[in-house]
């Protein structure tokens, strides 16, 4: 809402001087925030001037231009600008005759641009200033000419100041209106709330003018609301006004183009003018009809099937039953609340005009105009709730402007339907204010706050009865009046004071555990990232699923980038996509990470809910773990992608490449740090080389993969060809891992270490043989590590030498060369028999 | 076995002045190891002297073996002298010799890096677990009826559309991504006795246009508090405190009339520090107030008995407030710099 300033001081007093600043800031105070601040943008002297004489001159461009002499100040007198009473202009425009006056912007001005005046050559002559159009005033759009001031009614003295004289020296404070301040889009309303926050005296607009009597024989108007929506009849007010005769060449005074345009609002006629000017007093939106284009009286009534409606924007609508109408004999002729009908719009020739001030069901305007795409002046006051009881004053106020600016005769009989419900009083305990705010108010304090906000207040027993005023639809319960007591007294007045909480218990064991999971994988040297999770159907196709087989996505309806509509099933498509954008600048060792939820619908089954539970009541256990089942499930996932070197060449060191035994590493990092033990097993992921993947365990469980992405992948991806990746259900390794460590005593008798090599067949896994030795070697063996795995001279074709290193320990006796090669030989003797791997000798 | 010597003081002092010539002029512990096996070894002048003692009359025995043994005796001393003194120079050549350029090593270390908005996520949770209140997490696809209606926000009421939000297709089936962490607080009462006190941090979603100052995707940091006798006094302390925290002591904060549908009364969240970088001020980072009755009855709790406050703020806007980052951008489009810049502390 903006609120030019001198309109705002017609309705609470403003102390000489108060600024911009000083308006925002004690509207900030009772919560109206501040958003900007508007201004014509410029400055003098521009002054009302007469045209004396012109020469048209041809140009060779095709151009004519007049040579104009102006005067600028009476005879006798300097100009504004130091200079000659009459200046020699040049000018463009040829739509002025000699002795109209006009708005001369003088050497030294500066109009909206900025655009600086200053006496110029041009075609031959000095032009000693400016004729301005009103676009160039910052008044309107009109640039076809220049400004006769005799269209705007005005015929001032030469040499006046046309900044005051046309309104140009007002300036508007912009403020946010929160949605439960409906009444906040008027100087009406933020007059009151100014008042609020100041104490300045507030006089308030409705008052001024009384609304006509309703009558019997005035304009016929019926509500015939046969769908209530939510039980609200959808006019619960309607009232009409008749104002016959009006000038239609009158031109809108100067003063109310200035305003409507510091108010957002573009010039278009006087009586549409005039609608929407009240409009932004009052706060009540207006519609006019041109009387002589009425069939009949109006119904507001539903939709019917199949109805259309041409709105004033020239589009011809389809109807929904929802919609509610205005409709005369003929039929529709205006979608209520939100936007007008062609067919009875105010036109160039309109002379009789029916004015309308209706109050309409908020939820009704909400859905029509969410429906037909048409966000209004008056749906957005609507939706907000509009004051019931200005209509009728609000009609008697159009009517008095058309009287008044446009030479109309008012028909004094005005027609009113009032079905607005009486509001009912709210009771407010004694203390209950304080107990909610926290601040010792007095009972005094309590009643003045809600009677200054409009409240009628009534001691009773044990605290007060407010009937909220009739422009405060959100005042509705006892929170609500609390609100008003604390805001009008200041928040300021609110103590600091620190609750105790209950003893806690610190983070979760999971939550614990990402912590660790996150801090592990940056300390080895990898850089967490926080991917969009919106992805491509192709991406979830790919990275989603392990086998290729369908899987469900969750699609958005209302995606910010159509190419990417879905949610991740996998952490990967994203770190591939920030691997690429660091790529690109040039950064080409990489070892990034990701901990987020990922979105896993299953193909066989719907989600979501149909219908909603309604009412402010815990819904049942039922309906609550049915709404929990339309959720789909979104683990935590953690993934890392490594490309490049994982270690750059240094002094006296190889560079080392980042593969597959790197994601390896990650994954056992991660679940070291969730506390989980980890299996690798030979795995297959469409996504990934199929020569490289692991496949990850916890517990046996299937947990996720790791290895090398496929080289097909990074191809198109623009990637280099290795990319070693891993993703693991985070949530799942935590939940799987043991939540306890029993501590095994610390033998401290010597131990014995013995290497073992042996010759196997060269697809045999070599976890499978170190699962064997470590088997038959028993408890006596402490420690084993692959140390190498050669295949070459010495080792028959198709087989291969692992060798391990052993190392053994007894708890309760120092272990003997002999001990040690037993228990060594019942780990090999148990490899030969599971796998057929024989010791090489 | 070789001739007898004459024992005589001259020859012994010669005997004696040539072997610490020699020692002396020893460069290095195989040089002096040569000169001790000239001079001290068994065909050495002084070895043959203290042998040839045997030969020289008893009367004289003392006199000359006593002039023999300390000539040896200087002899060994000096050696060991020696000795130590070229050990001592080898050690330090040694050293000498290993010394390497601390400036050229070649390192394993890779300065990984959390991302600064976890981090901070991670502070300002330390702060409230520090004050005995839980971390409360939920669902970022959710369900309308926790992400509005439970929260008083009414279907058709335009506070609903200010929210921006993504829609889960089809619309009918009333799942959303989570405007606002606030429907893990609807989980939280649900979930809990009363009384409650959690902190919802996490990923939220809005149909923002990605720029400079808006992410359709970001984080924040929601907290509930649910008791008997709770105030908007309570809620000003434990903002003041978490502030504090996190900014330091100079920090404070500022109330304004607001409206959000599940509060009432409403609040915006202003706080104030000296060190902003243009200047000293008031800055605007989230929205407060006591939780509405309406949704303390959604969630089954008697606000007749019970009142509650909550708050809400923008993790990217602390981190921006906190460490000056211009553009928001940064924070979601993953170039490593900006992470490592922070590494593991924010």
């Amino acid at each position: 809402m903006r609120v030019p300033l001198s309109w705002l001081a017609e309705y609470v007093d403003l102390p000489p001087g108060t600024s911009l600043d000083d308006v925002h800031a004690a509207l900030v105070r009772v919560g109206l925030e501040e958003e900007d601040v508007h201004t014509f943008d410029l400055q003098g002297p521009i002054v009302v001037g007469e045209v004396l004489e012109f020469i048209e001159e041809p140009q060779t461009n095709g151009k004519t231009i007049r040579w104009c002499q102006v005067r600028v100040a009476p005879e006798g007198e300097r100009a504004a600008d130091g200079g000659d009473a009459v200046h020699g202009i040049v000018c463009g425009a040829r739509n002025f005759f000699v002795g109209d006056k006009v708005a001369v912007t003088l050497p030294g001005a500066v109009l909206p641009g900025p655009f600086p005046i200053a006496a110029r050559k041009t075609y031959g002559h000095v032009s000693d200033g400016m004729i301005a159009s009103a676009r160039e005033l910052g008044l309107g759009e009109d640039h076809d000419g220049i400004l006769r001031l005799s269209t705007l009614g005005i015929d001032a003295p030469v040499g006046t100041d046309a900044i005051a004289l046309l309104g140009l020296d007002d300036a508007a404070v912009e403020i946010n209106v929160t949605p439960d301040r409906g009444y906040a889009f008027s100087i009406r309303g933020v007059a009151r709330e100014y008042a609020h926050a100041t104490g300045a005296v507030y006089r308030d607009p409705a008052a001024q003018v009384p609304a006509a009597a309703a009558s019997a024989d005035a304009f016929p108007v019926e509500v015939r609301d046969e769908a209530p929506i939510r039980g609200r009849v959808g006019a619960s007010v309607f009232a009409t006004r008749i104002v016959r005769g009006i000038d239609p060449t009158r031109p809108t005074p100067a003063w109310m183009v200035a305003r409507l345009k510091l108010a957002g609002i573009r010039s278009l006629s006087l009586p549409v003018d005039i609608t929407n000017y009240v409009m932004l007093e009052l706060g009540q939106p207006i519609h006019g009809y041109d009387l002589d284009a009425l069939q009949g009286g109006i119904v507001v009534r539903r939709a019917a099937p199949g109805e259309t409606l041409e709105t004033l924007d020239g589009k011809v609508r389809s109807l929904h039953a929802e919609d509610l109408l205005i409709t005369d004999d003929r039929g529709a002729i205006g979608l209520a609340g939100v936007m007008g009908g062609a067919s009875t719009e105010i036109g160039d020739a309109t002379t009789n005009v029916l004015i309308e001030a209706a109050n309409f069901d908020p939820v009704s305007i909400a859905r029509t105009a969410r429906r037909h795409k048409l966000p209004s002046e008056a749906s957005k006051r609507f939706e907000r709730g509009v004051d019931p009881a200005v209509a009728g004053a609000a009609a008697a106020r159009v009517a008095q402007l058309l009287v008044d600016l446009a030479g109309g005769i008012a028909d004094e009989r005005g027609s009113l339907i009032h079905e607005a419900p009486a509001r009912e009083a709210i009771h407010l305990p004694d203390g209950f204010v304080t107990g909610l705010i926290g601040v010792e108010y007095t009972a005094e304090e309590v009643h003045d706050a809600l009677a200054e906000v409009g409240g009628v207040v009534t001691r009773v027993d044990g605290g007060v009865d407010v009937v909220p005023p009739s422009w405060r639809p959100d005042l509705t319960a006892n929170v609500d009046l609390a609100e008003e007591v604390a805001r009008l007294l200041g928040y300021d007045r609110i103590p600091s004071v620190l609750p105790v909480a209950p003893p806690g218990r610190g983070l979760t064991r999971s939550q614990r555990a990402r912590r660790g999971v996150a801090d592990a994988l940056a300390a080895a040297g990898a850089t967490e990232v926080l991917a969009f999770p919106f992805v491509t159907a192709a991406e979830n196709a790919v990275y989603g699923s392990a086998d290729g087989a369908p899987v469900a996505s969750v699609r958005l309806a209302n995606a910010l980038d159509a190419t990417v509509p879905f949610l991740r099933r996998s952490l990967i498509p994203g770190l591939v996509g920030v691997a690429r954008r660091n790529l690109s600048r040039g950064f080409t060792d990489l070892d990034v990470y990701e901990l987020g939820l990922v979105f896993l619908p299953r193909a066989d089954r719907a989600y979501g809910s149909a219908e909603l539970p309604i009412g402010w009541e815990r819904p049942s256990d039922a309906v609550l773990a049915e709404l929990n089942d339309g959720i789909p499930a979104q683990p935590r996932h953690v993934a890392v992608l490594l490309t490049g070197d994982v270690l750059p060449k240094q002094p006296g060191r190889a560079a080392e490449p980042a593969g597959i035994a790197d994601a390896l590493d990650a994954v056992r990092r991660i679940a070291h740090a969730a506390g989980a033990e980890v299996e690798f097993a030979q795995g297959a992921h469409q996504a990934m080389h199929p020569g490289r993947t692991a496949e990850v365990r916890v517990g046996g469980r299937l947990v996720g993969y790791a290895g090398e992405l496929h080289p097909r992948l990074t191809a198109e991806a623009d990637l280099p060809r290795v990319v070693a990746v891993a993703e693991v259900d985070l949530d799942a390794i935590i939940a799987l891992a043991s939540d306890s460590v029993e501590a095994q005593p610390i033998g401290t008798l010597p131990a014995a270490t013995q290497d073992l090599s042996l010759v196997v067949a060269a697809e045999v896994p070599a976890a499978v043989v170190e699962a064997a030795v470590r088997e038959g070697a028993g408890e006596l063996l402490e420690h084993l590590q692959l140390v190498d795995d050669y295949r070459g001279q010495g080792v028959p074709e198709g087989s291969k030498s692992l060798t391990f290193a052993l190392r053994f320990r007894a708890g309760d006796r120092t272990l003997t060369a002999a001990e040690a090669s037993d228990a060594k030989l019942a780990g090999a003797a148990l490899a030969a028999e599971r796998t057929g791997a024989a010791i090489r000798e | 076995m070789s001739e007898p010597l004459q024992i005589t003081e001259p020859a012994v002092a010669a005997a004696v002045d040539a072997a610490l010539a020699a020692i002396a002029a020893a460069a290095d512990s195989a040089a002096l190891k040569a000169v001790r096996s000239e001079h001290t070894g068994e065909k050495s002048t002084l070895a043959r002297l203290n042998a040839s003692l045997r030969s020289v009359p008893n009367d004289q025995k003392a006199a000359l073996g006593k002039l023999v043994g300390s000539a040896r005796g200087r002899v060994n001393q000096a050696f060991a002298s020696r000795e130590a003194e070229i050990v001592a120079a080898e050690a330090e050549a040694q050293l000498a010799a290993e010394a390497v350029d601390v400036t050229a090593l070649p390192s394993r270390f890779t300065p990984g890096a959390r991302h600064p908005l976890a981090l901070l996520q991670d502070r300002v949770c330390d702060v409230f677990t520090g004050m005995g209140w839980e971390i409360a997490e939920g669902p970022e696809v959710e369900s309308e009826w926790f992400n509005f209606d439970a929260l008083n926000f009414d279907a058709d009421h335009p506070a609903r559309a200010m929210q921006d939000t993504f829609f889960v297709d089809p619309p009918e089936a009333h799942l959303v991504m989570r405007t606002h962490t606030s429907p893990v607080q609807v989980r939280s009462m649900l979930e809990r006795e009363v009384p409650i006190y959690v902190l919802a941090p996490g990923r939220v979603y809005r149909t923002d246009e990605f720029d400079a100052t808006h992410l359709p995707v970001f984080m924040q940091f929601e907290g509930l508090a649910v008791d008997k006798g709770l105030t908007m006094a309570h809620l000003r302390g434990t903002l003041d405190h978490f502030v504090k925290s996190i900014f330091g002591d100079e920090a404070k904060v500022r109330l304004r009339p607001s409206f959000f549908p599940f509060t009432e009364p409403s609040a915006e969240l202003d706080f104030w520090h000296p060190t902003f970088k243009d200047g000293p001020r008031w800055i605007e980072w989230g929205g407060c107030g006591m939780v509405h009755p309406n949704v303390l009855r959604a969630a089954g709790i008697d606000p007749e008995v019970y009142t509650g406050f909550a708050f809400g703020m923008g993790i990217e806007r602390g981190l921006m407030l906190r460490n000056d980052v211009q553009d928001m951008r940064d924070m979601a489009e993953g170039d490593i710099r900006f992470s490592q810049q922070f590494g593991m502390v924010v």
